[in-house]
């Protein structure tokens, strides 16, 4: 119930006073309730539980994220094992 | 799929477990709080790559397992009334009350629904104005933004044929009643991304410090998982207790502040009861008595339900991560995903049903 999926926003409108989207996740599209990331736009990530965007994704953060794993793998090869990564 | 497969890359999970493996020099008990993230680990074989000192014990967040019997046995009894919808998350449909489950229920003719979204449940109460819509409000942090939402709606649009069945619990109480615990062996924990992602994780640092224990707030893909323990073990080893975030593109320390909001004029905190583990005070949500509209337990009048736990069962000390699934006698025997005796081998979050479905059925 808390597993959210990354999904990207396609369109964004308005039903019933709530602020919905079409959001696809890897080619399925379903309808979000967008109501809680209000600043969300077309074309950026948003974490989907239950129907309902809960976070909007941080892409920035994604990559650096990334970035600083692939460091700890590139320290270890440089110096080695007792290199101590801070 | 974006966002998913970069956290799955094999070489640098291998990597990061190369680094914990650097770092690990004596045995440690870390304990992921979400039923999600269990899975994960399980589906993987997380557990089984780290270091041999590190013990990851399986936590109680897992919405379906904790949600108290009498409270199945409530929605089963509002769902076997004439002219009711009985509306839930899926995993909800085959979880054993004291006599029957709500499968049972839609087949000896009641109509009970599975809904993806709690907008859903307002959907058909819309389409259904001379029928009963009743939604199983349950689960953690992360469901309970959109159940407020479906309560917000149904006022919203008027409806007077919507009620929810409420047994919200809350993740920070029920880390303050691990550590409270005599038995306990915990000594860091992952907390669940998603749970953060809603409420932040402001509420950590007191905890970290008053109990000397690192928690870091932890994702799902396998990457995200070896990142919160590489993380947690850094501070075990280094004797420093910190509340940190390893989930930095979903979570931040304040959290979703206008889900928070609607949280916060939906519901009000109460004392709940967990099943297999008691009642953890101040660790549930209810809806605060001006929806009281809305509160299907007072609108059927079952409130007064009571039930009995099987006593084979030992899902209460398996979300308390005291023992494993593997540890208790009816597993993979009396107790299977097909006849389930506990909510633990019911949902797709459970420790028993994870350790059932990836073949985990002996201590290694």
């Amino acid at each position: 119930m808390c597993l959210g999926v990354p999904g990207k926003v396609k369109e964004t409108y308005e039903a019933n006073g709530l602020k919905m989207g079409k959001v696809d996740f890897g080619g399925v599209t379903r309808e979000v309730c967008l109501e809680y990331v209000p600043e969300t736009e077309v074309g950026q990530y948003v974490i989907v539980h239950v129907g309902f965007a809960i976070s909007q994704m941080s892409e920035e953060e994604a990559e650096e994220t990334l970035d600083l794993l692939r460091q700890i793998i590139d320290i270890e090869e440089e110096v080695g094992p007792e290199g101590g990564v801070a | 799929m974006k966002y998913v497969s970069e956290y799955r890359d094999a070489e640098l999970v291998k990597g990061v477990l190369d680094e914990i493996h650097r770092t690990v020099t004596q045995p440690w008990v870390v304990m992921e709080i979400c039923g999600g993230q269990t899975h994960s680990i399980v589906r993987y074989g997380i557990d089984q790559l780290l270091p041999s000192e590190i013990e990851l014990v399986h936590g109680p967040g897992c919405p379906v397992c904790v949600t108290p019997l009498e409270l199945i046995d409530k929605g089963i009894a509002i769902a076997s009334r004439p002219k009711v919808i009985f509306t839930s998350y899926g995993d909800m449909l085959r979880v054993p009350g004291s006599e029957r489950d709500l499968f049972s229920v839609r087949a000896t003719g009641g109509d009970v629904r599975v809904v993806y979204s709690p907008l859903d449940a307002v959907k058909l109460a819309q389409q259904n104005p001379d029928r009963e819509v009743v939604f199983f409000a349950i689960g953690f942090e992360t469901t309970a933004p959109p159940n407020a939402m479906s309560v917000s709606q149904a006022q919203a649009l008027g409806l007077d044929n919507f009620s929810v069945l409420v047994s919200h619990v809350r993740v920070p109480p029920a880390i303050y009643a691990i550590l409270g615990s005599p038995h306990n062996r915990v000594q860091g924990f992952l907390a669940a991304g998603h749970v953060c992602a809603v409420m932040g994780y402001w509420e950590y640092p007191p905890i970290a410090e008053a109990y000397d224990v690192p928690i870091v707030v932890t994702g799902f893909e396998p990457l995200d998982i070896v990142r919160g323990v590489l993380h947690v073990v850094r501070m075990l080893e280094s004797g420093e207790a910190a509340a940190e975030n390893a989930y930095t593109r979903a979570a931040t320390f304040e959290g979703n502040k206008p889900a928070q909001a609607l949280i916060e004029r939906i519901f009000e905190t109460c004392d709940r009861k967990w099943r297999g583990i008691g009642v953890i005070p101040q660790s549930g949500w209810k809806l605060r008595p001006e929806f009281a509209a809305f509160d299907a337990e007072g609108r059927f009048d079952v409130a007064d339900i009571q039930a009995e736990e099987s006593p084979l069962c030992i899902a209460g000390l398996i979300l308390q991560g005291l023992k494993k699934p593997h540890d208790c006698e009816a597993f993979a025997k009396q107790c299977t995903p097909e006849q389930p005796l506990g909510a633990t081998m019911v949902s797709s979050e459970g420790a028993c049903a994870a350790y059932y479905r990836y073949g985990r059925f002996a201590t290694e």
